[in-house]
């Protein structure tokens, strides 16, 4: 076996890149688009690099995205390689989602639920038709206010929890697996499990919820409750030896409740899918709920059949960085692979005499 | 810090600049760029697991009178970290603390609770009042 050329190509790839560069700029007679305005008017763009990028920072999220001309999974694959840059001062307390400065909040379960459905900034009810007076550059009046009540506005589950009609969720104080720091390992339990599915692909996690829906693996849910709003973050430094805020993270979080018959010893009660992500993510938390939900069937002692209740199959699948590491791979040269199956192929041709 | 962190360098560089001028100080460490693990809990309550990271600056610094003032704070902007490390230290100091609380602290708290209220407003605003049969005959 001859060897093929490794080296060579160094002055097209740099001419290709140069080319690159200046298509990405595009017209120089067009203004260039800046960071703060893919950060305030690209915002679920910027929302979508954060949690697939798994790195909360609005600012590096929109370089991303400059960088990668809006592609955005190149553009989380920008923020995952960046992360690696960086030390890990600490780890976060974990949010407390049932006090977040609420933008948005719904329940498809219970129409008057303490503290109401908020609506928020949300696209349910609009038309779909395309907005010519947006290409326009029409400014849009400010929006509506109205008191704030001070009640709270407790989570749903927590609710259905006092009657003791969904599962309890208690905290067993196991310290949480890393996916940064470990390899994927099986079982994968649910902490595990989560990590890998808050920074699963949108639409991996949108398609295989589908499926749950449509009978592969269906679970009969309903969004218990959906919010959208601000949660502050704390930790604890060892040299400041109490906690401290360091600011604030828009999440989203979906919280399904799920049938369950009851097994020998639990009696009926409802259980649930939980998502939890970046940003302003609603079809991302609700993919991710369902799926959760879904690969739970082993542990709630259902059939496991359908593919988003393979957990193997789902946590293999869900990163899109390595789904588009391993299939564009097939892009760079393989010429030694081919030629031997080349050769292969001729020598059985021959073999038989075709 | 929690004002701090969530405050504009402008912002706190202007209401610093109407105040007696912090002393003097030496870096300690940073200001360095770095990461925080955020957690979360499955089902909302339940057991932990690891959401993502989120980009953090930190410094601490000592300042001429001898205190030691930290600062983790979101984001990337290492002259901010270091302006809040020597505020928290200087904060320490009970010559100064009232003034520094009054000048700036309470004022970056205000505009922050004021920004908070606004988005509380909005969202009653897209609160849905619904007309139930009851009410409809009533």
């Amino acid at each position: 076996m001859a060897y093929v050329a490794v080296k060579g190509g160094e002055r097209a790839i740099d001419n290709a890149h140069a080319w690159l560069a200046e298509e990405r700029r595009g017209d120089l007679g067009i203004s260039a688009i800046g960071l703060a305005q893919i950060t305030e008017q690209l915002g679920r763009s910027v929302d979508r690099v954060m949690a697939e990028g798994s790195v909360y920072d609005t600012d590096l999220a929109a370089l991303a995205i400059k960088q990668s001309q809006g592609d955005l999974i190149e553009a989380a694959f920008l923020l995952r390689a960046y992360r690696t840059t960086l030390p890990r001062f600490a780890i976060a307390e974990p949010v407390d989602t049932a006090n977040m400065l609420i933008r948005r909040r719904i329940s498809a379960v219970y129409k008057d639920l303490p503290g109401g459905q908020i609506l928020g900034p949300t696209y349910d009810y609009t038309h779909r038709l395309l907005d010519f007076a947006l290409a326009a550059g029409t400014v849009p009046p400010p929006a509506a206010e109205a008191i704030a009540p001070e009640a709270a506005m407790p989570r749903v589950a927590d609710i259905l929890g006092q009657e003791g009609l969904i599962e309890a969720h208690t905290d067993d104080g196991r310290e949480p697996g890393d996916l940064t720091r470990e390899p994927l390992r099986f079982p994968a339990t649910r902490d595990v499990r989560l990590q890998a599915l808050a920074r699963g692909d949108e639409g991996f996690l949108l398609a295989m919820g589908y499926s749950t829906q449509r009978g592969y693996g269906g679970s009969h849910p309903f969004v218990g409750e959906l919010r959208v709003g601000d949660c502050n973050i704390e930790i604890t430094p060892p040299e400041i030896g109490f906690a401290i805020d360091i600011g604030d993270v828009m999440l989203t979080e979906c919280a399904l409740v799920n049938q369950f018959a009851g097994s020998k010893t639990v009696p009926p009660q409802f259980t649930s899918g939980y998502g939890l992500t970046f940003g302003h993510a609603e079809r991302k938390a609700m993919g991710m709920a369902l799926v959760d939900r879904a690969m739970r069937a082993e542990e709630l002692g259902e059939d496991a059949n359908a593919p988003a209740q393979n957990i193997e199959f789902m946590l293999y699948h869900s990163d899109n960085i390595e789904a588009t590491g391993f299939v564009e791979h097939l892009k760079l040269p393989h010429y030694v692979d081919f030629q031997s199956e080349l050769e292969t192929i001729r020598r059985m041709r021959a073999e038989t005499g075709q | 810090m929690a004002v701090l962190a969530r405050a504009k360098l402008a912002q706190i560089t202007a209401l610093v600049a109407d105040v007696a001028p912090l002393p003097s100080h030496v870096v300690l460490r940073g200001p360095e760029n770095g990461l925080v693990m955020l957690r979360g809990r499955a089902g909302g309550a339940g057991g932990r697991f690891n959401l993502g990271e989120m980009t953090v600056t930190r410094c601490t610094v000592r300042n001429a009178d001898g205190y030691v003032g930290h600062a983790y704070i979101q984001g990337r902007e290492k002259p901010l970290a270091a302006l809040a490390a020597a505020l928290d230290a200087a904060l320490q100091d009970p010559a100064r603390h009232d003034g520094l609380q009054t000048a700036v602290i309470t004022p970056l708290a205000n505009a922050q609770a004021a920004a908070r209220a606004a988005i509380a407003r909005r969202a009653a605003a897209t609160k849905v009042d619904f007309f139930t049969l009851s009410t409809m005959r009533s």
